[in-house]
């Protein structure tokens, strides 16, 4: 999903940034007031923003012959909110622009666009829908996670095609080629993904369901439910 | 603890990687980054005219400075889940057996011990 260095022309790159900025600002902003009301949340932040490097760092093949690689964006967003994850997934992309030439500093909002943005606040409606209707906790996770990431890369076909529109087709026919690499790439890795991300989430009620339950993520009788305590 | 959540993922796992050696070992499949496929489309969409705006500012000199940048970047998420991991776990067990309470123990998590 990362849109290689100078693959945006004018005005693509521009506009990105000026969706990109204001949401990664007050994903600071909410980053910062909820560091200074609850410390305790530092090391689930760590591990969430952690996981992001672990995934989107593997480079996985895929049933087409291609390869492509998960975003690890589910567990924060499950965690803290879309706009914490975009904050968390900027870093990562400033990583890999700056050290591993994947992706780039013009294609900086594009990215974080896709897997900082549109990704984890699939995941986040997901998830609310999920656990609203009752489901297992681990399948909405699984759910909820599988479809960010591969809503993230829905987004980068949709964001090549809006820049490079077909001369016969128009963006609609330009999508369907971009899509047939992305979309297609990313189902199997899509699901791979959202299974990795439910068994984190199993050793993270294990080990620290009460700041799941203070953070509001999960309801008190739900963690019971999980582990097995009678209510 | 049931582990019928592990091996369902293991499953998962095992089946892909099964069809990548199958497809792998059967087909001439390359292999190649997705990423690098859309430049292609660009090419093929443009007629090769797009010149990118920008260039990386560094690119690692090799595939192999490449796979220890990538290398790196899973060792230090890696590193940091399992050291928080480790750290919660003994701290839920001590919490467990010696009766020790933290003094940032909020109200209402009586319940996780």
């Amino acid at each position: 999903m990362h849109i290689m260095e100078g693959f945006l022309p004018t005005p693509w790159w521009q506009i990105w940034f000026a969706v990109s900025i204001p949401v990664i600002l007050y994903g600071i902003h909410k980053l910062n007031g909820l560091v200074k009301e609850k410390r305790e949340i530092l090391p689930l932040l760590a591990v969430a923003g952690a996981f992001i490097f672990v995934l989107s760092s593997l480079k996985l093949p895929s049933v087409n012959g291609s390869c492509s690689h998960p975003t690890g964006t589910g567990i924060s967003a499950i965690i803290f909110g879309p706009a914490i994850s975009a904050v968390l997934g900027t870093i990562v992309l400033i990583y890999q622009a700056l050290l591993l030439a994947h992706g780039g500093l013009t294609t900086l909002g594009a990215n974080v666009f896709s897997m900082g943005i549109v990704g984890p606040v699939v995941v986040y409606l997901v998830y609310k829908a999920g656990m609203k209707a009752n489901l297992n906790f681990y399948l909405v996770v699984f759910l909820a996670t599988a479809f960010g990431d591969w809503a993230t890369y829905v987004t980068t076909s949709l964001e090549l095609a809006l820049a490079f529109p077909e001369p016969s087709g128009g963006v609609l026919a330009s999508f369907t080629k971009f899509a047939s690499i992305f979309a297609i790439t990313q189902v199997p890795l899509a699901i791979m993904e959202g299974a990795v991300s439910a068994l984190l989430f199993k050793y993270v009620v294990n080990v620290k369901s009460d700041i799941l339950v203070e953070m509001k993520v999960i309801e008190d009788k739900v963690v019971r439910k999980l582990r097995g305590i009678p209510a | 603890m049931s582990r019928k959540l592990e091996l369902i993922v293991l499953a998962i796992i095992l089946i892909f990687a099964a069809q990548f050696l199958y497809m792998s070992s059967t087909t001439d499949a390359e292999y190649g980054g997705a990423d690098g496929e859309a430049e292609n489309v660009i090419n093929d969409i443009t007629g090769g005219t797009y010149e990118p705006i920008a260039k990386p500012i560094w690119e690692p000199p090799s595939g192999e400075i490449e796979s220890l940048l990538f290398g790196l970047q899973a060792a230090i998420g890696a590193g940091i889940i399992g050291y928080f991991f480790g750290y919660y776990r003994a701290k839920k067990n001590y919490e467990n057996e010696l009766g020790y309470k933290g003094k940032s123990k909020s109200e209402g998590d009586g319940h996780s011990l």
